[in-house]
């Protein structure tokens, strides 16, 4: 009841504000749009993980941001010569080569990272669900604390080709290319491959009666260990490119591991763990969420921007009180 | 049998018995504990005992809720985190350094502060009391994230970088000349809360809790509410977790986003369950196995380039929290033990005692058959359980 009363009040706040700056109530809309997009690409890696093996990989975001880092040390040393880490803003000239290598290659580590994660560290233990988790999260321990020592604490970003425009012309307004292009679109392409992969391949059949039902699966004669190295490989290859793309559209640094991991949370608590639907639903919902609350928190001279974070709580909280497993979740 | 009836009779016998050896090895711990400021240096009794102190009473916040609950909680942290920047921003602080500077007297600051995180602690469970196993892990990772940005970005109530030299009651005094006061602060706490919570787990609503735990669908068709018995146990974790809290405050003098990130929550995590989730005194074990590694680590780590060296203290607990999830999850208690079955193994008689009763994971999952396939199963001792 309150919670119907407080989602109304929402929608209707937010009417108000898009009949009186539409262009800003755009943009700022198309931001949470671009930001779900990333989140999904993040979230449907750790859901299909989930969904399959039971896993939580708490080292998620650590295979996101490390992923970010790879592709930046690929493009700094492989195309703009390795120069210097304290240039200041981009002065080399990215082909989109310099970009796409980067980014297969850290999308190809970060999958085999994660298969070796899978395969030294959580093979033999399945079905101990608290103990993966916490051994996910020593393994994420490790990561934070390597990647500060190779890293260091810059924040870095990987640059698109210097020959895609940097913005383009939407309506009455210009928008960043890369986010609403690229990040949009790889995220949309993402999501129609993955539906193709899980509803229309022998792959997809496997992975969805692995999900109903291991034992049974692995009595029929399926390699199972196989199925699931593979659904591993995959997700974190997802993690991987999330990075990425993320480390482009925003930035690559310490702290962004704990983040992502964070947002990926949020999103499979929403959308319900081990669903793909509901990781873009989730994903969609704490976009818009984060990206409202950083804009229109404003209540006359009240400036409430700074409690944005208490926006994505309740927004949690509501789900969770409605459905404890979350939209699309389903018990195990 | 009623599962509260199993629970009870699982309590007289199993391993939260203290037999005459574990009086005797209590009573030395607690006769050097009480002495410790005479025999050790002033800096072994601050840095490391009061600190493993004050971590060991957060962390058997957690301890209690994995062994008594089946809750394995990551919102400790958070929780302490409340407390602490709640009696920190209601009290004096020196120079208006970040904070509220409200000027309450430290005592009505501790009041304050504790009474805040058990709200928060009660927010908190009403929202996750709901799930259970594995979704209760990362439904509580996320909330205590949510705190940490939440002081991350709100600078009125964090200051930038901290709300530094939180005024202390005069009982405390000043922890940096003279640290012998808050020694006998935070022993004292430790023993009051591990008296708390032992009383707390023989009254009808604790044997009611373990009953919950082992079966979550028999105790709700007997009439129990089960969201609500744990909802409670975790406000009782929160109240445990605060007062670790207002210890910590008094300890570092400061409060900052960083003191509650999610390497402190994980820091937690690993003494628990370095000490065993199993009882609840392996957090204070724990904890003094971590302020030790935290110390000479920082100190004799060998430099291997980049990637090993004394400033990775990090990697280094992640290692060890590593080796011990993968080789021992019943923690270093769990290690003990396993080398006391292995000498009762080689010498007959030492048997005669039944020996799964001292390793929780193992043993008492053998109890309770009748349990598998609820989602709280074997949640019980240590974290090898396995879903039916």
């Amino acid at each position: 009841m309150v919670l119907a009363v407080l989602g109304v009040a929402v929608v209707v706040w937010l009417v108000i504000k898009a009949a009186q700056g539409g262009s800003t109530f755009l943009q700022v809309t198309l931001n949470g749009i671009t930001l779900a997009a990333l989140y999904f690409v993040v979230a449907a890696g750790f859901t299909l993980i989930f969904g399959l093996m039971r896993v939580v990989n708490m080292a998620h975001g650590s295979l996101y941001l490390f992923g970010g880092y790879l592709a930046y040390v690929a493009q700094t040393h492989w195309y703009s010569g390795g120069t210097s880490q304290f240039q200041l803003g981009p002065t080399n000239n990215i082909g989109v080569m310099g970009f796409f290598v980067p980014l297969v290659f850290a999308t190809f580590v970060i999958g085999l990272v994660g298969l070796g994660i899978q395969q030294l560290f959580l093979r033999w233990n399945q079905g101990q669900d608290l103990r993966q988790a916490l051994i996910t999260i020593a393994i994420s321990v490790i990561f934070a604390d390597q990647m500060i020592a190779h890293y260091g604490g810059v924040v870095e970003s990987i640059q698109a080709p210097t020959s895609w425009p940097s913005s383009i012309l939407i309506g009455s307004f210009r928008y960043p290319f890369f986010r609403v292009v690229v990040v949009l679109g790889a995220a949309l392409l993402i999501g129609l491959l993955l539906f193709l992969l899980i509803r229309r391949t022998l792959f997809g059949m496997i992975v969805r009666a692995g999900v109903d039902d291991r034992a049974m699966l692995s009595a029929l004669g399926v390699n199972v260990q196989l199925v699931f190295a593979g659904a591993f490989f995959i997700g974190a290859m997802l993690a991987g490119l999330a990075g990425v793309l993320g480390g482009t559209m925003i930035s690559v640094g310490p702290g962004l591991d704990t983040q992502f991991l964070l947002d990926a949370l949020i999103v499979v608590i929403i959308g319900g763990m081990g669903s793909l639907p509901g990781a873009a639903i989730g994903a969609l919902a704490l976009g818009l969420v984060q990206s409202y609350s950083t804009i229109y928190l404003h209540f006359g001279s009240v400036n409430l921007t700074n409690y944005g974070i208490l926006a994505s709580f309740v927004l949690v909280i509501a789900v969770l009180a409605v459905r404890p497993l979350g939209l699309f979740g389903r018990p195990a | 049998m009623s599962a509260v009836a199993n629970a009870a009779a699982a309590k007289r016998s199993g391993p939260d018995a203290v037999t005459i050896g574990g009086w005797a090895l209590l009573a030395v711990v607690g006769v050097v504990l009480l002495i410790a400021p005479a025999i050790f240096d002033s800096y072994w009794v601050s840095q490391i005992l009061t600190q493993a102190l004050w971590l060991g009473i957060a962390a058997v916040s957690l301890t209690f809720l994995n062994r008594y609950g089946g809750m394995v909680s990551l919102a400790q942290v958070a929780i302490y985190g409340v407390a602490g920047f709640a009696m920190a921003n209601v009290v004096h602080t020196l120079n208006s350094e970040g904070g509220l500077n409200l000027g309450w007297t430290p005592w009505l600051g501790v009041a304050f502060g504790i009474g805040v995180a058990v709200l928060v602690g009660l927010l908190f469970g009403a929202i996750a009391s709901r799930s259970y196993g594995i979704y209760f892990l990362m439904i509580t990772l996320a909330l205590s994230l949510f705190v940490f940005y939440f002081f991350g970005q709100v600078t009125q109530l964090s200051g930038f970088g901290g709300v530094r030299s939180v005024s202390r009651p005069g009982l405390v005094g000043d922890t940096i000349t003279h640290p012998t006061p808050l020694y006998y602060v935070c022993l004292g706490c430790s023993v009051a809360v591990y008296a708390l919570l032992r009383y707390v787990v023989r009254t009808p609503f604790g044997v009611a809790l373990q009953g919950v735990r082992d079966d979550p669908e028999r105790m709700r068709s007997l009439g129990y509410n089960v969201p609500l018995h744990r909802t409670l146990a975790f406000t009782l974790g929160a109240f445990v977790a605060a007062i670790a809290g207002i210890l910590s405050v008094w300890f570092d003098t400061q409060i900052s986003p960083g003191s509650i990130d999610i390497t402190q929550t994980i820091a937690v995590l690993i003494i628990a369950v370095i000490g065993g989730l199993s009882r609840l005194e392996g957090a204070w074990l724990g904890a003094i196995a971590y302020a030790v590694i935290n110390y000479y680590a920082r100190q004799h780590t060998p430099t291997l380039g980049l990637w090993l060296n004394p400033g990775r203290f990090a990697t280094i607990i992640g290692i060890v929290f590593l080796l011990i999830v993968l080789l021992s999850p019943d923690g270093l208690i769990g290690i003990g033990g396993k080398i006391r079955r292995a000498i009762g193994r080689r010498y007959g008689g030492g048997g005669a005692r039944p020996a799964e009763s001292e390793e929780a994971g193992a043993g008492e999952q053998a109890e309770v058959p009748a349990a598998a396939g609820t989602p709280a199963s074997g949640t019980r001792g240590g974290l090898n359980q396995r879903r039916a």
